[in-house]
C-alpha cells in the first residue's frame, strides 16, 4: 500500500520537476529514458523529493540509485524510520 | 517561522489549476499575475520556461522592464538562474542572466577582456561564499589573522575593481555567511585567527566597500535569520558545488530581485492599513473605545502595539501611511483621538478612509489623492476576503497574507521586503510629511465595477438553520455583542433564547457563511414574531465582516419564502437608531420596504410580499436539517 503511494507521489514529482505532464514512470525508468533528466535537473529532482517526503539523501545514495524502483525502495526505508 | 523563508508565506497559496493557467499565459501582464504566488523552485522554473517561450514568440511583455544581470560566483549557479529569472518577473522585470563559469574568476580578474563583454549589463552580482575566499585560519595567531583578512578583502576588491573598470556595471557584493562548524564553540568568535573570527572581521571590511558603485548584499543576515544550520548544506556542496540549501533558492532570488526592482525604480512607498483586528483587537463599532484591545499589559494588546510601532517606524522612514476601514468615520477616528495606548495618531495618517464602500474603490481614491501609482502601495488587512478582492481588482498592489496570530504580523510584513531600500537620505525621512499627514477624507468618484465577478468568485454558500441548542451560546453572544449591523439592538439572555427556540410564535434563523477562503462561522441572526398574516422582524443582526456580500438580500429572500409558505402577506421591519447602528439606517429602504412611521426613537417599515421578485444572488443556499 505504502509502496503504491510512493510511486504515485514520485510520478507527480517527475511531472513537476521536468515540467512535462506526459512523463510516465515505472520501477524500471532510469535517467536514460527521460530527455530532461540531466545532472542539473537530477539535483532539482532530489531536492524536491527530500522536501515532499521530509527525508534527506547522502551523496552516495544519490549516486548509487539506478532507477525509479530503487529510488522508491530507498524512500520507503527512509520514511519508515 | 522558518517556513516563511522556505515557502514565502506572505504570498498567497497556489490556486488549484496553476499549471494549467501558466500554460495558457500569452502576455506579460498574465505572467506577472501568476508570479505573485508561493512559488517553489519548480514553479519558478515554469515561469522561466514560459517567459522564454513568450520572448521567442515575440509576445507583448509589458509591463515587464528589461534588465540584465551578470553573475560571478565560486559556486555552481546554474540551478539558481531559472529561479532568479522567474522571481524577477514577480518584481516587474524581464531579466537576462549572464553567468561566468565558476572556474573563471581568476581569468575575470587578470584578463583585459571581461567575460561580460558584448552584453549590456546594468548590474553584476558577486556571490563568493566562504569557500571561495583564500581563508587560512590559524587559531590564536592574531598577526597572521589580520594578514589573512587583508588578503581576502584584497581578493574581493580585485574582482570588483576589475569588473567595474571593464564593464561600468553596478556591483552587488555579497557578504559572508560563516560556516556552522566552530572548532572552539562560543569562544571561536573571540579567538583571533579562527574561521568565525575571520569571517566576522571580513564582513566589517566588506561593509566599508559599500559605495555608489558597490552595494553590499547582506546574505549573512539572511542566512542567520534562516539559521546557518539550515542554510549550509554540505551534501549539496559536495555533490554539485551549490553554495546553500536549494530550499532557499526562492528566498535568495527574492533578495536579489528586490534590489534589482528598487534599482529599476520599483519600490513601495505607501502602507494602507485596515483597523479592526489589524491595528487593534476587536471591532471598534461593536466593542467601543473601551472594548478594543490595544496596549501593554495584555498579550494580544501588546501584539497590536508592536504592529503600530512598526507602522510608526515605517512612517519615520518616509513610508506614507493611510487607513482603509469599513467603519463609521467618527467611530473609527475615536481611538486615534482618545485612546491612551494608541501609538498612531491622526497626524501620522495621510488619508483616512472609513466608510462602507468597497476597499478597492477606497484604495484607488487614496492612490489618486496622494499621486502615487498603485504599484507603490502595500495593503495590510487581517480579512482574507478583503485581501482577495484587492488582489483581484488591483493586482498591482502588494497584499501580504497574514498568519492568524497578530504577534507575527510585523515579522511577516517585513520579511515580505516591500520597503527594500538601497539608500537613505534626510529627504526620505521627511517624505511622509510632504504628503501632509492630516488624515484627510476623500470622496470616492467611481466605485468598483467588478464587484459582481468578485462576489461570484467567492463561491459563497449560506447555511440557514432554526435556533437550536448547538448554536444557542453563539447566538446569545452575537445578540449581546453586535452593535453596528443590528436593526433593533434588542438583547436576550441565553435562557430567553432557549425559550424563543421552543416558541411556535417565532420564526428563527442562525445563518452561517462559507466561501472559497474558508468558513466564516455564524454571521447573522434573525428572529421574527408571527402575527397571523404579518411577520414582524424582531431582531436582525449581521457581522460586519461579511458586509457588502449581499448576505442581507439572501436572508430576506429566506424570510419571505418561508413567510409565503405560511400565507403571510406583509413583513414589518423596525429600525431603532442608536449611536452605533447608523450603518443600517437605510437597510429596509435598500431592500425595498416602505416607511410607515418614523421619528427619532424608531422607524417602522413594511414590505408587501405579493409583488416581491426573487433576484438571483451570488450565494448558494444550503438548508440544514
Amino acid at each position: 500500500m505504502q509502496e503504491r503511494k510512493t510511486l504515485e507521489k514520485l510520478k507527480k514529482i517527475f511531472n513537476e520537476v521536468f515540467d512535462n505532464e506526459e512523463i510516465i514512470i515505472s520501477e524500471e525508468t532510469s535517467a536514460q529514458q527521460i530527455d530532461e533528466w540531466d545532472s542539473l535537473s537530477n539535483i532539482r529532482l532530489f531536492v524536491t523529493i527530500e522536501k515532499e517526503f521530509g527525508i534527506k539523501f547522502s551523496a552516495h545514495e544519490i549516486a548509487e540509485l539506478k532507477n525509479v524502483g530503487e529510488m522508491e525502495k530507498l524512500i520507503n526505508i527512509k520514511i519508515r524510520k | 517561522m522558518s517556513n516563511v523563508y522556505e515557502n514565502l508565506t506572505w504570498l498567497p497559496e497556489l490556486p488549484k489549476n496553476y499549471n494549467e493557467r501558466i500554460k495558457n499565459v500569452s502576455c506579460g501582464v498574465e505572467l506577472l499575475q501568476l508570479s505573485q504566488y508561493r512559488l517553489d523552485d519548480n514553479k519558478l522554473k515554469k515561469i522561466y520556461n514560459k517567459l522564454q517561450k513568450l520572448i521567442i514568440e515575440k509576445k507583448d511583455l509589458t509591463p515587464l522592464t528589461q534588465s540584465t544581470l551578470g553573475l560571478i560566483s565560486n559556486a555552481n549557479t546554474k540551478l539558481i538562474v531559472p529561479s532568479l529569472i522567474g522571481t524577477a518577473v514577480r518584481h516587474g522585470l524581464q531579466l537576462t542572466v549572464i553567468e561566468v563559469d565558476f572556474n573563471k574568476i581568476d581569468e575575470e580578474i587578470f584578463n583585459e577582456k571581461s567575460n561580460f563583454d558584448g552584453y549590456k549589463i546594468q548590474t553584476i552580482l558577486i556571490a563568493i561564499d566562504y569557500r571561495g575566499l583564500p581563508l587560512n585560519p590559524k587559531p590564536g595567531d592574531q598577526i597572521h589573522g589580520e594578514e589573512n583578512i587583508k588578503q581576502c578583502v584584497e581578493y574581493l576588491k580585485n574582482i570588483t575593481n576589475s569588473i567595474i573598470k571593464k564593464t561600468k556595471a553596478q556591483i552587488i557584493l555579497q557578504n559572508i555567511a560563516p560556516p556552522v562548524e566552530s572548532i572552539f564553540g562560543s569562544y571561536e568568535r573571540i579567538l583571533p585567527g579562527t574561521i568565525n573570527w575571520l569571517c566576522s572581521k571580513i564582513n566589517l571590511e566588506i561593509d566599508k566597500l559599500n559605495s555608489n558603485e558597490i552595494m553590499v548584499l547582506d546574505i549573512k543576515g539572511l542566512a542567520s535569520n534562516i539559521g546557518l544550520n539550515n542554510w549550509h548544506d554540505p551534501t549539496i556542496w559536495n555533490l554539485a558545488k551549490i553554495s546553500f540549501s536549494q530550499k532557499y533558492t526562492p528566498m535568495y532570488s527574492e533578495y536579489i530581485c528586490r534590489i534589482l526592482g528598487v534599482k529599476n525604480g520599483k519600490s513601495r512607498r505607501c502602507l494602507i492599513l485596515d483597523l479592526d483586528n489589524t491595528l487593534w483587537g476587536g471591532v471598534i463599532g461593536d466593542d467601543g473605545i473601551e472594548g478594543i484591545n490595544i496596549g501593554n499589559g495584555d498579550a494580544t494588546g501588546e501584539a497590536y502595539v508592536a504592529i503600530q510601532k512598526l507602522a510608526m517606524q515605517l512612517h519615520d522612514r518616509g513610508i506614507v501611511l493611510a487607513i482603509s476601514s469599513k467603519n463609521e468615520d467618527h467611530i473609527a477616528r475615536e481611538p486615534f483621538k482618545n485612546h491612551p495606548d494608541m501609538i498612531l495618531r491622526e497626524k501620522h495618517i495621510a488619508v483616512f478612509q472609513a466608510n462602507w464602500k468597497d476597499k478597492a474603490s477606497n484604495i484607488r481614491a487614496i492612490a489618486e489623492s496622494l499621486s502615487l501609482g498603485l504599484e507603490s502601495i502595500v495593503f495590510l488587512d487581517d480579512n482574507p476576503a478583503e485581501r482577495m478582492q484587492i488582489r483581484k481588482e488591483l493586482p498591482q498592489i502588494a497584499v501580504p497574507e497574514l498568519p492568524s496570530d497578530p504577534a507575527l504580523y510585523p515579522r511577516q510584513l517585513m520579511i515580505a521586503g516591500y520597503f527594500e531600500a538601497i539608500a537613505f537620505s534626510e529627504e526620505d525621512s521627511k517624505r511622509a510629511n510632504f504628503y501632509q499627514d492630516n488624515a484627510k477624507r476623500i470622496k470616492i468618484l467611481n466605485e468598483s465595477s467588478d464587484m459582481e465577478s468578485y462576489l461570484n468568485s467567492l463561491e459563497m454558500e449560506a447555511q440557514f438553520k432554526k435556533f437550536d441548542h448547538i448554536g444557542r451560546s453563539r447566538i446569545a453572544q452575537l445578540i449581546s455583542k453586535s452593535n453596528q449591523f443590528n436593526l433593533t439592538t434588542k438583547r436576550y439572555t441565553e435562557l430567553e433564547i432557549a425559550e424563543i427556540e421552543k416558541d411556535e410564535n417565532y420564526y428563527t434563523r442562525q445563518i452561517r457563511l462559507k466561501d472559497i477562503l474558508g468558513d466564516n462561522g455564524m454571521i447573522s441572526v434573525v428572529i421574527c414574531l408571527k402575527k397571523e398574516k404579518i411577520w414582524e422582524i424582531d431582531t436582525w443582526l449581521m457581522s460586519c465582516r461579511v458586509l457588502g456580500r449581499r448576505v442581507e438580500e439572501i436572508v430576506l429572500q429566506d424570510i419571505i419564502k418561508n413567510a409565503q409558505l405560511e400565507g403571510v402577506t406583509k413583513i414589518i421591519g423596525k429600525y431603532i437608531p442608536t449611536k452605533k447602528n447608523v450603518i443600517v439606517k437605510d437597510h429596509y429602504e435598500k431592500l425595498g420596504f416602505n416607511k410607515r412611521y418614523g421619528d427619532e426613537i424608531k422607524e417602522i417599515w413594511e414590505l408587501e410580499l405579493k409583488n416581491f421578485v426573487f433576484m438571483p444572488l451570488p450565494i448558494k443556499i444550503n438548508y440544514a436539517i
